[in-house]
């Protein structure tokens, strides 16, 4: 991509954000009736549709039922016209499986798995359009779909994906800076105790750059943080509101 | 399908109901739900459409790609259909458990669009036995409340009218072979004649009678089904029976006159609601799931 800086002299990126800003942020829960909750997100040209069902009995393998607490099912999907090149197969594949694997083990951190015993949750997220930062949209958007079902968590799970360019972390990574050669990577926050449920980066970095790194994805995710509670708030508010007349 | 357990005194009152021509929710027997269509909600594709009719939600994303045409029709572009049933829907969809019912619509929608007036393949053509246009239409099932068939056929109807496939100009280059451009206006595109792209109508026989757009409540009750494709002159391009019972002759005309009846109507109100919301154009406000 010659000619394309991912980070202008004045501070600007291909999108004309700041280096710390992040995408316009879209949200709605209870997008359908039938699943227990769910939600949609969209940050920036990345949408992706989050579906609860449970806590409910484990369905399947009996050999999965954990006698003290709730076992977290998770599938990561994309839609097969989500991206620009039209994908063959929406899940099953290497990439699809570890994501699944990742949101799995970001929301066992979270969720009071213990309150519910021999059952089991199911996360389903599904990428609509992908335009970078597909781990942390789902997060995100996983986050509100289990608020919305009602299952208790320790906190909201807030991910962002951020890179390093000319010394200067960008929070809130596009498709076109995230296959740019820009060294990435994702976090996922607890925001109020600052704990870290997953943290992900497979590219090079030098060592003295990883602290400044993470500080901005903590930063950055705080920011998401807020956004999400506002878009909780301002759910339930129009969801009391028939009750009150 | 996402299946719902219905108790036989439930079934019996649901049979009663629709014997006097009142079902459940208060409706005729050959009433559709509420549906709410709009188009171009993923700005990724060439064209998209998203309907939702009663609990059901469909998301159809057309791309166009070029391609080889096939061997035996050297001058025609062709339709791919992909239908996905997400876990979304119902979690027994997880994994590979949706692939069953994804292969059938997919073969069904097959059979609908065989023919040579449904969509006109012969303007997909751009150069004969070497390039053409090929239609991907990928189907996204969200959810499940019965009445696929004619959700999804309305949504591909909509979102084939929504395509926006970008002008080429083909140009002999240095060696003797042919090159592509692409026209580099954005707006500079061809759209598809829709007229001729036919909806499907699923009539569910409950009791003596048949009903159009049946909840999944009512398809639990019912023995069988016939899912009719019509195009908006009337003419039938596609027929099956689904389904474990069995269905008698008489039965079967009748609701293939119903079938041709409900669906001859259902074209004039969609074309005019497409074109409706094609004339907003810029001033349109794009809600997509946020509204």
């Amino acid at each position: 991509m010659a000619g394309l800086e991912l980070l202008s002299d004045q501070g600007y990126r291909l999108d004309g954000r700041k280096a710390t800003e992040l995408r316009k942020f879209q949200a709605r829960m209870g997008v359908f009736a039938q699943a227990d909750g769910s939600a949609y997100l969209e940050q920036g040209n990345t949408k992706a549709l989050a579906v609860v069902y449970g806590p409910h009995e484990v369905r399947g393998a009996r050999s999965r039922i954990r006698h003290d607490r709730a076992v977290i099912n998770c599938q990561y999907s994309m839609a097969t016209f989500s991206t620009a090149e039209r994908k063959r197969r929406p899940h099953g594949d290497r990439k699809s499986t570890e994501m699944s694997l990742h949101l799995k083990q970001t929301f066992e951190a979270a969720v009071m798995t213990q309150l519910y015993p021999r059952s089991q949750i199911d996360i389903y997220v599904k990428i609509l359009q992908s335009d970078g930062g597909n781990y942390s949209v789902c997060v995100n958007a996983a986050t509100l779909a289990v608020i919305d079902a009602g299952i208790p968590m320790r906190d909201y799970v807030c991910a962002c994906t951020v890179g390093f360019v000319d010394e200067t972390p960008l929070a809130d990574l596009c498709y076109a800076e995230e296959g740019g050669g820009v060294s990435s990577l994702a976090l996922a926050l607890l925001p109020r105790g600052g704990q870290i449920a997953l943290l992900q980066m497979d590219a090079r970095l030098h060592q003295d750059h990883l602290e400044a790194l993470i500080e901005a994805a903590m930063t950055a995710c705080k920011g998401v943080s807020k956004v999400l509670d506002q878009v909780v708030r301002q759910h339930l508010q129009e969801a009391s509101v028939p009750s009150a007349e | 399908m996402a299946t719902v357990q219905v108790s036989e005194a439930e079934k019996v009152y649901i049979l009663h109901g629709i014997r006097d021509d009142l079902r459940v929710d208060g409706r005729g027997c050959e009433d559709y739900r509420h549906m709410e269509i709009e188009t171009d909600v993923v700005s990724n594709t060439d064209g998209s459409a998203k309907v939702t009719l009663g609990d059901t939600a469909v998301l159809v994303g057309v791309k166009a790609d070029i391609g080889k045409p096939r061997p035996m029709v050297p001058n025609e572009g062709y339709v791919e259909f992909f239908v996905d049933c997400s876990a979304n829907a119902t979690p027994e969809f997880e994994g590979r458990g949706g692939e069953e019912l994804g292969t059938e619509l997919s073969n069904t929608l097959y059979k609908v669009f065989n023919n040579k007036h449904s969509v006109d393949l012969k303007s997909l053509c751009i150069s004969a036995g070497e390039h053409c246009w090929v239609l991907y239409v990928d189907v996204l099932l969200l959810q499940c409340d019965g009445n696929l068939y004619d959700a999804i056929s309305v949504a591909i109807k909509a979102a084939l009218f929504n395509t926006k496939i970008p002008r080429v100009h083909i140009s002999a280059d240095e060696e003797g072979g042919k090159e592509i451009e692409l026209s580099d206006d954005p707006y500079d595109c061809v759209r598809l004649n829709v007229e001729n792209v036919p909806c499907i109508v699923t009539l569910c026989k409950v009791g003596h009678r048949h009903v159009v757009d049946a909840t999944l409540q009512e398809k639990a009750c019912s023995v069988a089904s016939l899912i009719i494709s019509v195009t908006h002159k009337g003419t039938i391009t596609c027929t099956r029976k689904v389904g474990g019972g069995s269905l008698d002759l008489e039965s079967i005309f009748e609701m293939t006159e119903a079938g041709k009846r409900v669906g001859k109507a259902l074209h004039a109100p969609l074309m005019k609601l497409l074109q409706q919301e094609e004339s907003l154009g810029k001033a349109r406000q794009k809600v997509g799931f946020l509204g």
